[in-house]
């Protein structure tokens, strides 16, 4: 035991170190998946397309797409992992011990979305590798773009998170990302900037959070982005807050969890 | 000696309406092995979910050792091992991948020894490197035991574990638990084969629609409650019990071939079934065959029910 008052770290290194052998067996297609997403993307959109495309903003097309396309994956794969993560258990009722450990409810989030953000990394850089295969790019703040993707992961790990606290069905647990997240990645500006969209889309979108998100990325690489940089880190601060938020009431009235 | 476990005025009502559980009251002694018996329903699974942590009480408070169960959940529930009634496991994990797993999840360091020892004494040793989707519902519910007991726990939750196991597994069951309370842990497991209970316990709580309505050593139970009954399968039949045995609890069975004499075995008048004997054969009846029988746990436990149901009958009437 670390001490009543201590963090049980050899806990959250059990919950941790099980989540990431569960991705080690589905290694090659959980890994292959956003590959070859990403490979086809930049065949469509990057080659045949892009080459027909003007530059936007003094970037070519093929390597304006990079961040969106990275951050497309990755939003996926937060969601996924992390609602699947703590779906599981619930569903197989190996929760139980989770449940009658001596774990806090920090300790349990930190654990999950540790484990499902150290995947949504792994799938980004490998993504981010695999695009230097098609279009050159480069990046201009590397650091800031390490940390975006990092803050992007965890937030929405969280988000996936409460998805799989919050999920009674495997049917529930797909609609959301399949219904809300995916529309709403798509007319993010993962393969546009808003400023090519016409009225009234163009104020429609503003209210599109991924808008912000990918935006802010794009600026790590290009230094610019389709809005200021500060707004798209408080569109992202916003939605850690929501999510932290959201997650201390479920474990405080023990929500889906305690009956 | 002293309680490790302390429930005091534990109620569970869920927002549907129904009450799980009614102001349950209830000590365990450090080192015994308690039967929580109960019908399906009555509340067993509903208490130990509570201990563990699984399930918020209503209102009540549950001292581990001392420790308050929410106050102070990282040291009651260290102290807890819970082998729940059905089988979760994760499918693809390893029989000892997933033991090890238990162990940190409560925070203590890898101690392969252990592990290794527990898994012996569980039979599993061999089953090691057995995914658990491999193994037979026995061999799981094994493998659970040796989850629970992998953190070195002081007390053990076992709730129902032999349901669906063949009589030979149970017996292993048994011997297995026996083993465990000798190595000083506390054990307190929920059955509805009163066989069981009867068993192994040293002393029987008795639940039913969430409440504890009864808490007795075992021999105590048994003997307090142990009725005794002596039938004589009479020669020729009677129509009514002769007037010269009304000193003595006869009834006559329908049909008139049986005569039954029920007596408390411990107490009482000794020689009182030797007296009935002779009176008997001074009357002249004739009997070709007597037999005795001794109510089990398993009456009482019935009677325990019945009653508790009558008086409630009677108290909304």
């Amino acid at each position: 035991m670390n001490g009543p008052s201590g963090m049980n770290w050899r806990g959250i290194s059990a919950i941790y170190g099980f989540e990431l052998h569960r991705f080690r067996r589905t290694f090659w297609t959980s890994l292959m998946t956003p590959v070859i997403t990403t490979t086809l993307y930049f065949i469509v959109f990057g080659s045949a397309i892009g080459s027909r495309m003007n530059e936007i903003d003094g970037i070519p097309y093929g390597a304006f797409i990079v961040p969106g396309l990275i951050m497309l994956s990755m939003l996926q794969e937060s969601i996924f992992n992390a609602s699947f993560g703590i779906y599981m258990p619930r569903w197989t009722g190996t929760i139980y011990e989770i449940l009658s450990a001596p774990l806090s409810p920090l300790e349990t989030v930190i654990a999950y979305v540790g484990a499902a953000a150290t995947k949504s990394m792994i799938v980004g850089l490998v993504i981010f590798a695999t695009a230097h295969l098609f279009v050159d790019v480069t990046v201009v703040h590397p650091l800031a773009m390490l940390a975006f993707m990092l803050v992007i992961a965890i937030s929405f790990c969280l988000f996936g998170f409460i998805l799989g606290l919050w999920a009674k069905s495997f049917e529930q647990l797909q609609f959301v990302p399949l219904l809300v997240i995916m529309p709403m990645t798509f007319l993010g500006g993962a393969f546009y900037t808003i400023s090519m969209l016409p009225e009234p889309w163009r104020t429609i979108t503003l209210f599109n959070p991924v808008i912000y998100l990918i935006s802010g990325f794009r600026w790590t690489f290009f230094g610019q982005g389709d809005v200021s940089l500060g707004i798209s880190l408080s569109v992202i601060a916003a939605m850690l807050a929501a999510c932290t938020g959201i997650i201390i009431w479920m474990f405080r009235t023990g929500y889906r969890l305690k009956k | 000696m002293t309680s490790i476990i302390s429930v005091k005025g534990v109620r569970k009502s869920y927002a549907s309406g129904h009450i799980a559980l009614h102001g349950v009251d209830l000590d365990i002694k450090e080192g015994e092995i308690f039967a929580l018996l109960g019908p399906n329903g009555a509340g067993k699974t509903t208490l130990i979910s509570i201990i563990c942590g699984l399930v918020n009480p209503s209102e009540g408070q549950i001292l581990v050792g001392g420790q308050d169960s929410v106050r102070d959940y990282r040291a009651a529930r260290s102290m807890i091992g819970l082998v729940p009634q059905e089988l979760h496991t994760d499918a693809f994990e390893k029989v000892i991948t997933t033991v090890r797993f238990s162990r940190g999840l409560f925070g203590k360091p890898r101690n392969d020894a252990l592990i290794e020892k527990i898994l012996r004494d569980l039979s599993l040793w061999d089953k090691r490197d057995a995914q658990m989707q491999e193994l037979s519902g026995g061999m799981k519910r094994r493998v659970m035991i040796a989850k629970a007991l992998a953190h070195e726990p002081h007390v053990l939750f076992l709730d129902e574990p032999t349901a669906g196991v063949d009589v030979e597994l149970r017996k292993d069951m048994w011997a297995l638990v026996r083993r465990l309370r000798d190595t000083g842990v506390t054990i307190i497991l929920t059955t509805h084969y009163i066989e069981e209970a009867e068993e192994m316990a040293d002393r029987v709580g008795v639940i039913n629609k969430g409440r504890v309505m009864l808490v007795e050593e075992k021999d105590q139970l048994m003997r307090k409650m142990g009725r005794k009954s002596l039938t004589l399968h009479l020669s020729q039949s009677l129509n009514a019990v002769p007037p010269e045995l009304s000193a003595w609890d006869v009834t006559l069975k329908p049909g008139g071939h049986d005569l039954e004499y029920a007596f408390d075995a411990r107490s009482g008048d000794s020689n009182a079934v030797s007296a009935l004997l002779k009176q008997v054969n001074a009357l002249g009846l004739g009997y070709h065959d007597l037999s005795t029988r001794q109510s089990s746990l398993e009456d009482i436990f019935v009677g325990l029910v019945h009653q508790g149901d009558e008086a409630r009958k009677e108290a909304a009437a």
